[in-house]
């Protein structure tokens, strides 16, 4: 049944895992950016969180002016690679290309996007110059997405940025979570790089900023702290038997998947618990490292799922099989996991109840929980001026930071953006975010 | 079923569809391939002195993915022996004999023209045609174009054929003229039986910003060449018009130009030509397009219930009047069909920044079908020819069709508009913003600096 045979080594794991958006050649960008329309205050630009150029930097493709349209992205999108490999275009921009009214494709904008951005990063071409020296330093903390963008719109205001990262690697999420068919480890990591080149940035990795020391270490040193933290690892979802082995987080697995490739142990049969693009993630690529069978479990139907759909047909495309309606009381087995035990739910009045006596176990050997992300309270609450509770005004009551449309805390010390503060969207919208803060920043400094 | 039977001034041909002289009728091996894909006619490439080519020879315009929108070459004539290109013309003639061979010349004196007509007639060439058109390489010579800008010397040329040509003769027209009727009248003096237009126009079709030379690159340098393909189909529609509506000229046309599917043949003809001719088409995508241009053609006829080729010759040309004939009291707006409209308000920055400032914008940024401001629409056609998609701006028009006055009628009646308020002279009728209106427009929040 499985359509996929288990990756025994990096060439299988690669044919397994091949890009879900492949890098456009010079002649298919040609053909492409030859179809835009070049649409007045166009609709595709509104759609992009970034509000790139999309217009713009397509005809400039077309006219051979590469650099120019990598330029055009990189203006308004520090992640402008990743990005195009990554954002779920179909929501966005490309959703919102007018050809799409008239039944036409729509513009392939993210590859394009890929396409020129891969030109620059290839060829190392410097496109910025950094701002007049101001004397002032910032502290970046997480070199993901928002911290990277931060850092490198704060060298274009002329200030200095020391990033801390707490892993070995930059890029957060885009190597330690986006699926591996959007993009590569290199991909992410040369972005980053060809960036840090331009920008002249420094990060220190393998340096996590652990509690109040550390904090009040920044304060001293830096005129400013920005926080990039993302979120947490995957919360609990406090059944019995959730310690047992097999059992482990969505996002830790993909984690291993990015770091080890096919060496990552799977099951025969997964259950995959939860409904939104992690799971959905995890499911595709638990298919496409050849489990025999894949079951996405969610408590409620289809229509409620968290996921875009396009995710789901994806998982379902390479293999998995879901289960709606369906709420975990156990997971069984002794030692290791043999099955996790459902109760069948019914909606009622937009909640779900348990329909008595419906229990059933489905057997499987490995369980990934997409259950979503914690929120890295205790770290955040050892800010100094931060009240322990929840109503002060830097942690919402889910957790994530508050911050004014400057994105500052109300410690003023200190920004955040990404999925620290947002509570965990897309890429995309932590480098819209993190430019915005990295202006808040500046006007802070001016003032 | 029609019949696509041609006769153009006595060379006749199974369909008015001819290979122009140029690369694809090199050789009798090309020509019954040609013939053999379907094709009615071929005229040879042009026989005549000795030449030699250079290497790089081509260059084109691509407009966006579109390739080959223009086309350009420095090549001469024949280089291959006419011993050679004479005995494939008889083989040619022998398989097709239903076919037409005409045979392209160019030479020098008298006695060269004279010779080289009875040599082909002999080896069994359906007529003649003469190349006063090559811009470049022969002009120099004192042959091609250098002939075909000078009326007299043509009509002399022309007269030394005829005193021995027994097949009919066709004089090939240089477009690089101001007024095409002034060699096409030459031609019929000089006793021509047709014309054929138009050849290549001299053009540079592009400079390489590395190299700085033009293309074609022949070992560092460039030099003008002769354009057409496609971009040049206007040009050559107009001078047959020209040609066409001239009483003195009067001769049969073959149109030549940019044609490339069955509709380009359709309005060569609806503009008077008896047959066409193609080279670029066929140079891009190979005889094969015989079929589309043949059962096209075919299917059109059939529709409009024109049962031969003379059905419709020249039924455009009665509606090509001078400008002053034109009805100044015809009116048409735009309309835009919304159902139809994709929103991506191209007809919107077309007008407003290129044309009348009549199409404005939903205050609403969510809604982005734009709307026709009536009284500010000229009628110019702009933005229907801009917006992306089939009949979603149509031209509607406004007047009742009762009154019918045209410039000239107003000039015979001495009714000819002293100041700019007349309502014809664009003043009263065409509203415009103030200047600096333009500075505190909205823009699109993307537009920086
Ligand atoms: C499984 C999965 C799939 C996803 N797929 C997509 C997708 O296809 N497309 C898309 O656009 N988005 C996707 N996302 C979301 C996207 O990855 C995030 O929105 C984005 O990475 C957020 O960027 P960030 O910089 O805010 O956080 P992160 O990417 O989480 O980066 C935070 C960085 O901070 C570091 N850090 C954390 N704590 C500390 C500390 N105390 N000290 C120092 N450093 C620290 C981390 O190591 C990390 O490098 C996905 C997310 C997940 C989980
Ligand atoms: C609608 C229109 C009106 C024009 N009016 C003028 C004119 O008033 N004076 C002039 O010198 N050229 C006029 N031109 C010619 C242009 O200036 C230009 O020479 C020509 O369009 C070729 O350039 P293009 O291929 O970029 O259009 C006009 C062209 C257009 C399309
Ligand atoms: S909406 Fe589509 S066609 Fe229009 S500018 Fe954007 S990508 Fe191009
Ligand atoms: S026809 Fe011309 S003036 Fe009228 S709306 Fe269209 S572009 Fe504007
Ligand atoms: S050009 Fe056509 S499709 Fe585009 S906004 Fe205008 S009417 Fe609509």
């Amino acid at each position: 049944m499985a359509e996929y045979k288990p990756p025994t080594s990096e060439a299988e794991f690669a044919a397994n895992f091949s890009p879900k958006k492949p890098l456009m050649s010079d002649t298919e960008a040609y053909y492409e950016s030859s179809r835009c329309l070049y649409c007045y205050d166009a609709p595709c630009i509104t759609a992009c969180p970034t509000g790139i150029d999309i217009p713009l930097f397509i005809r400039q493709i077309n006219s051979d002016n590469k650099d120019g349209a990598a330029k055009t992205i990189y203006e308004s999108n520090w992640m402008g690679h990743a990005c195009g490999n990554v954002c779920p275009t179909e929501e966005l921009c490309e959703g919102a290309c007018v050809y799409n009214h008239s039944d036409v494709k729509p513009i392939e904008i993210g590859r394009l996007q890929a396409h020129a951005t891969t030109v620059v990063i290839r060829s190392k071409k410097k496109l910025f110059r950094t701002g007049k020296d101001t004397g002032k330093k910032i502290a970046v903390i997480g070199a993901g997405p928002a911290g990277i963008s931060a850092a490198c719109e704060l060298r274009m205001l002329g200030h200095a940025v020391d990033i801390f990262e707490a892993k070995a690697k930059p890029s957060g999420l885009c190597v330690y979570g986006v699926a591996p068919y959007k993009l590569t480890n290199e991909e992410a990591l040369d972005e980053v790089a060809y960036l840090q080149e331009q920008f002249g940035f420094t990060v220190q990795y393998n340096k996590p900023i652990n509690g109040r020391m550390d904090f009040e270490k920044l304060e001293k040193g830096y005129d400013a702290i920005f926080i990039g933290i993302g979120l947490g690892s995957t919360s609990a979802l406090g059944i019995p038997g959730e310690d047992k082995q097999g059992v482990i987080g969505a996002l830790e697995f993909v984690e291993e998947l990015r770091m080890n490739h096919h060496k990552t142990p799977i099951g025969k049969k997964v259950i995959v618990l939860g409904g939104g693009n992690t799971a959905m993630d995890a499911a595709s690529e638990s298919c496409r490292m050849g489990a025999d069978s894949v079951v996405i479990a969610y408590r409620r139907g289809p229509e409620e799922m968290g996921a875009y759909s396009f995710e789901f047909d994806l998982a379902k495309k390479s293999g998995a099989k879901a289960l709606f309606n369906v709420t975990p009381v156990e997971v069984m087995g002794n030692g290791s996991v043999t099955g996790v035990k459902f109760i069948r739910n019914k909606a009622a009045y937009g909640k779900i109840e348990a329909i008595p006596g419906s229990e059933f176990v489905e057997p499987c050997d490995m369980v990934l929980l997409g259950t979503g992300q914690g929120k890295q309270v205790e770290l955040l609450e050892q800010i100094s001026g931060v009240k322990l509770e929840h109503k002060s005004r830097i942690l919402d009551d889910r957790g994530r930071l508050v911050v004014n449309e400057q994105y500052q805390t109300n410690n003023p010390k200190y920004f955040a953006a990404g999925d620290a503060v947002n509570g965990g969207v897309e890429v995309v919208n932590a480098a819209a975010e993190a430019k915005k803060a990295a202006h808040g920043i500046d006007q802070y400094l001016k003032r | 079923m029609a019949d696509l039977r041609t006769n153009l001034a006595g060379i006749k041909s199974p369909n008015p569809f001819w290979l122009a002289s140029a690369p694809p009728t090199n050789s009798g091996y090309q020509i019954m391939k040609a013939f053999d894909a379907g094709w009615g006619g071929a005229v040879w490439k042009t026989l005549g002195v000795p030449v030699v080519n250079v290497s790089s020879r081509y260059g084109a315009v691509n407009y966006r993915d579109n390739r080959m929108v223009g086309f350009n070459n420095i090549e001469l004539i024949t280089d291959r022996p006419l011993a050679d290109n004479l005995r494939e013309i008889s083989e040619v003639k022998k398989r097709f004999p239903e076919h037409a061979v005409i045979a392209s010349l160019m030479v020098e004196t008298r006695e060269e023209w004279h010779q080289i007509v009875r040599d082909v007639e002999n080896a069994g060439a359906d007529g003649i045609e003469l190349n006063f058109g090559c811009p470049h390489g022969m002009c120099e010579r004192g042959m091609g174009s250098a002939v075909g800008q000078e009326p007299k010397v043509l009509q002399t040329i022309v007269e030394w054929v005829k005193e021995v040509a027994k097949v009919p003769v066709i004089t090939k027209l240089t477009p690089n003229i101001s007024d095409i009727t002034r060699p096409a009248r030459a031609a019929r003096a000089g006793g021509s039986d047709a014309i054929s237009l138009i050849n290549t126009i001299q053009s540079v079709v592009g400079v390489d910003l590395d190299t700085f030379v033009p293309m074609p690159n022949v070992d560092g340098k460039s030099t003008n060449g002769g354009y057409c393909g496609p971009a040049v189909k206007p040009i050559a529609l107009n001078m047959l018009k020209n040609c066409a509506q001239d009483s003195q000229v009067g001769i049969p046309i073959s149109g030549i130009g940019g044609v490339e599917n069955w509709r380009d043949a359709a309005e060569f003809i609806l503009l008077g030509a008896s047959s066409v001719q193609v080279c670029t088409a066929v140079m891009h995508y190979g005889f094969g397009i015989i079929r589309d241009l043949k059962s096209g053609l075919e299917r059109y006829m059939d529709e409009k219930g024109f049962k031969t080729l003379d059905d419709f010759r020249g039924k455009a040309l009665p509606n090509i009047v001078h400008w002053e004939d034109l009805n100044l009291k015809y009116k048409v707006v735009a309309e835009i069909n919304a159902d139809k409209c994709i929103g991506c308000q191209l007809c919107y920055t077309a007008c407003e920044d290129g044309a009348h400032q009549a199409i404005g914008l939903s205050s609403d940024p969510l809604i982005r079908i734009p709307s026709i401001i009536e009284e500010n629409c000229v009628g110019c056609n702009l933005c229907s020819i801009v917006c992306p998609v089939e009949d979603c701006i149509t031209m509607e028009r406004r007047d009742d069709g009762k009154e019918y006055l045209t410039w000239g009628d107003r000039t015979r009646a001495g009714n000819i508009p002293k100041t700019f308020d007349d309502e014809l002279a664009g003043g009263r009728h065409h509203w415009v913003p103030e200047p600096a209106d333009a500075l505190t427009k909205k823009k699109p929040r993307h537009y920086k600096g």
